[in-house]
């Protein structure tokens, strides 16, 4: 889909030198990276939840993210596109430290969440993922009943007083995830009984239950149907009042239809970032251009 | 086909590669089959062998559930029990209650006399006759004065002549029946008074110079009692082992150091534990010999690298997707294994765990080493007395000379069995009750 596979870097840069109508903010930008910047497009929000700046990930000697930085916003879903392997899943898992489940990877460059720093060793791993909620490519409901999948996360993190309390959170996780109509009658079965589509609602139930302020969704939709995808874009719609999303996925559709800002990786590194709108009608990269025409045409 | 001498392969058509495809698929066929038929073979002989085994030792053994017994009518005389009229347990536990054991044989048979005819005749119960009457009179004195028909052990060759085991015709022979006491025993069968009778003996007492006293309490108990400590020991330490090397040790070059050794002793000879257990526990540690304690803590080492290895072979089948799952949630790592991945892993650590206990039930070698092997008469009931276990029973049974103790020791292995079958079923029940939480 792309001409040139290897990543010219000298010109990501020289096309990033670009005019930009916020001109503070994008001083701010370009001081943050100290003058070594390569993203096309502004990276920085206002009042961000995420603040991420000179990420880089290593796979063992494997450079699989280079130099990224990026802001995400609260009350906002933002999409990663990008080629297989480029690195969308490692930054994700960054954001919520997944990645130190993996013992080669390291991570180095700063993530701040509201401005503290994730990997400050007085982070709690726990409190963390707690308020980085992860929806994951394939469904993985725990192997218990679909009751105690919704439960489980408010009674280890003890949100729920007593069993009342208990039962209302699950309700309410269950209908935000759109899943109650269908399961409310047999929620002490296995959770493995449900179809693909119900499952991965059930894992977005899941996570909601613990009432995180961010969700990161990796292809939350890819194994599934059409229908249960527009569900699911439905209720990230639908979330994004309370929560900021950041969802990896394939499909430019689908990137186009549920985020409002689009970012852009090739092979590791990130190459454009903007409003969905503008990303999709008006790419600045050529990478990008070759990327979305590539996957449109 | 070529030009210029170089083959030029024309573009198979679909028919020609359809015909290539059956007739591979006619040999992959005819393999296939030739492969169900030696499974097939390796399943029938397998259960051949099985069912050869089961049928020589229940042939050898059944006729140790039944045993001799003669009923007869004691009187507990108070003359010769408690001639001073105290009936202190002291005195009582002294008494001569072989006595009473003539005395009543001589009832039957009133017209014996002479010391070499009363002699033969009371030859044909056994000692722990006497013992049977001690122990009835010592749980209920109110006994003494009183008149009771009980029945009594046969000795071990009149069982061998019941059951079929000598022939009549061996008479005889130093120790074997006289014509006397074959035709007494004729009588005491027309009277009903001889007869094979479930053997309580062989499951209530423990070892005895006498075959017909011999009993598998003790190996039974000790077995137990061993096996219980070594569970107890190897199963929370085994299970420990495995999730911290699985889920939390890093790899480098000690965790593998530590692998390849866990791996290394699991095949090391059993009876190297039982030097060592020797050496450390009683040597070093001073603990009693032939104490089931000792034996646990042997059989715990042997036990535990199988534990560890199946425990960990069943932590690593967990899917990972499970484990991030419950990470991405918020659980510790703790959480992590102790909700998730440890309720998935249980049904196989079971299974490792109940192969590793059936070797441990089996193993010999170890326990002989540390003194399990000795002629242990009481049946123990804790951990430090002195025990045997089952195996070195059936060892022990297997070397005696008596020809009574043949059937002891397949009788011994026919318990054994069953104590592997009902450790097997409670591990298979458990293992269901696991997997039944999916
Ligand atoms: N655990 C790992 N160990 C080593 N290398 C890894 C590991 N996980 C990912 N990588 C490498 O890092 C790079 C980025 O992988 P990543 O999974 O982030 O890609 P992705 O953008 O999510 O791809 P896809 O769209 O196919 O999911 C790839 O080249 C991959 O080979
Ligand atoms: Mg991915």
């Amino acid at each position: 889909m792309n001409d040139s596979a290897t990543l010219d870097e000298s010109r990501i840069r020289s096309a990033g030198a670009e005019p930009h109508a916020d001109a503070p903010r994008a001083r701010a930008a370009e001081r943050l990276a100290g003058g070594e910047f390569s993203t096309v497009g502004d990276v920085t929000v206002p009042d961000p939840i995420f603040s991420c700046r000179h990420v880089n990930v290593y796979y063992g000697e494997k450079h699989a993210i280079r130099d990224v930085s990026i802001d995400i916003a609260r009350q906002e879903v933002l999409a990663m596109i990008g080629p297989s392997g480029c690195g969308k899943s490692t930054f994700l898992r960054c954001l919520n430290r997944m990645n130190d489940t993996i013992p080669s990877a390291r991570v180095t460059g700063s993530i701040l969440l509201d401005g503290r720093d994730i990997y400050d060793r007085k982070q709690d791993v726990v409190q963390l993922r707690a308020r980085v909620g992860m929806v994951f490519q394939k469904p993985n409901p725990f192997p218990k009943s679909i009751y105690e999948n919704v439960a489980y996360g408010p009674r280890i993190h003890g949100l729920a007083a007593d069993r009342v309390e208990l039962d209302e959170i699950v309700h309410t996780s269950l209908q935000r995830a759109g899943l109650w109509d269908e399961v409310k009658d047999r929620l002490s079965q296995p959770a493995t009984s449900l179809s693909g589509g119900q499952q991965q609602r059930l894992c977005i139930a899941r996570t909601i239950a613990v009432n995180p302020e961010v969700i990161l969704m990796d292809e939350p939709c890819s194994a599934l149907d059409p229908i249960a995808t527009a569900r699911i874009e439905d209720l990230i719609d639908e979330l994004r009042a309370t929560y900021a999303i950041v969802i990896v996925t394939h499909s430019m559709q689908q990137a186009a239809r549920v985020s409002q800002r689009t970012a852009y990786f090739h092979l590791g590194s990130l190459v454009e970032v903007g409003p969905t709108e503008r990303i999709f009608t008006n790419p600045r990269h050529r990478l990008t251009e070759a990327y979305i025409t590539g996957r449109f045409g | 086909m070529s030009e210029e001498g170089k083959p030029v392969r024309r573009p198979r058509t679909p028919r020609e590669t359809q015909e290539l495809v059956e007739r591979s698929l006619r040999r992959r066929y005819g393999a296939e089959r030739r492969f169900r038929a030696y499974g097939l073979c390796a399943v029938i002989l397998g259960i051949a062998f099985v069912a050869f085994l089961f049928a020589t030792i229940l042939a050898q053994g059944v006729s140790v559930f039944r045993q001799a017994y003669v009923q007869l009518d004691v009187f507990y005389d108070p003359e010769v029990i408690d001639p001073s009229g105290t009936r202190r347990e002291d005195d009582l536990r002294l008494a001569d209650y072989e006595a009473l054991v003539r005395t009543a044989l001589r009832a039957e048979f009133p017209g014996i006399e002479g010391r070499r005819d009363v002699r033969q005749l009371t030859r044909l119960v056994s000692s722990g006759a006497a013992h049977e009457l001690q122990r009835r009179v010592l749980a209920n004195p109110g006994l003494v004065g009183q008149r009771e028909r009980v029945w009594l052990l046969a000795s071990a060759d009149v069982d061998l002549l019941l059951k079929g085991e000598i022939a009549r015709d061996e008479i005889g022979e130093e120790g074997r029946l006289s014509e006397e006491q074959l035709a007494w025993i004729d009588t005491l069968r027309e009277r009903g008074r001889l007869e094979l009778r479930f053997n309580r003996t062989f499951f209530v007492n423990g070892d005895s110079r006498e075959p017909e006293q011999a009993g598998v309490r003790g190996a039974v108990m000790g077995s137990f009692f061993t096996l219980l400590l070594t569970l107890i020991l190897s199963f929370p330490i085994g299970v420990a082992a495995a999730v911290y090397l699985e889920e939390f040790a890093p790899r480098n070059r000690w965790t593998d150091l530590i692998e390849v050794n866990i791996n290394n002793l699991a095949a090391v000879p059993s009876i190297v534990f039982g030097l060592l257990g020797l050496a450390v526990f009683i040597g070093f540690f001073g603990l009693p010999r032939s104490a089931p304690l000792v034996g646990a803590l042997v059989l715990t080492l042997l036990t535990l690298p199988t534990i560890i290895i199946a425990a960990r072979a069943a932590l690593k089948a967990v899917p990972p997707s499970i484990r991030d799952a419950a990470l991405a949630m918020g659980a510790s790592p703790i959480q992590t294994v102790v909700h998730h991945v440890l309720p998935l892993a249980m049904p196989g650590i079971l299974t490792g765990t109940i192969i590793g206990m059936a070797r441990a039930l089996g193993e010999t070698a170890p326990l002989l080493m540390i003194g399990m092997v000795a002629f242990i008469v009481d049946v123990p009931s804790g951990f430090t007395d002195p025990a045997t276990a089952l195996p070195v029973q059936i060892f022990l049974w297997s070397d005696s000379p008596e020809r009574g103790f043949v059937e002891r020791t397949s009788g011994a292995i026919i318990v054994l069995l069953a104590f592997l079958i009902v450790m097997n079923t409670a591990a298979v029940l458990l293992r269901r009750r696991f997997e039944r939480r999916w």
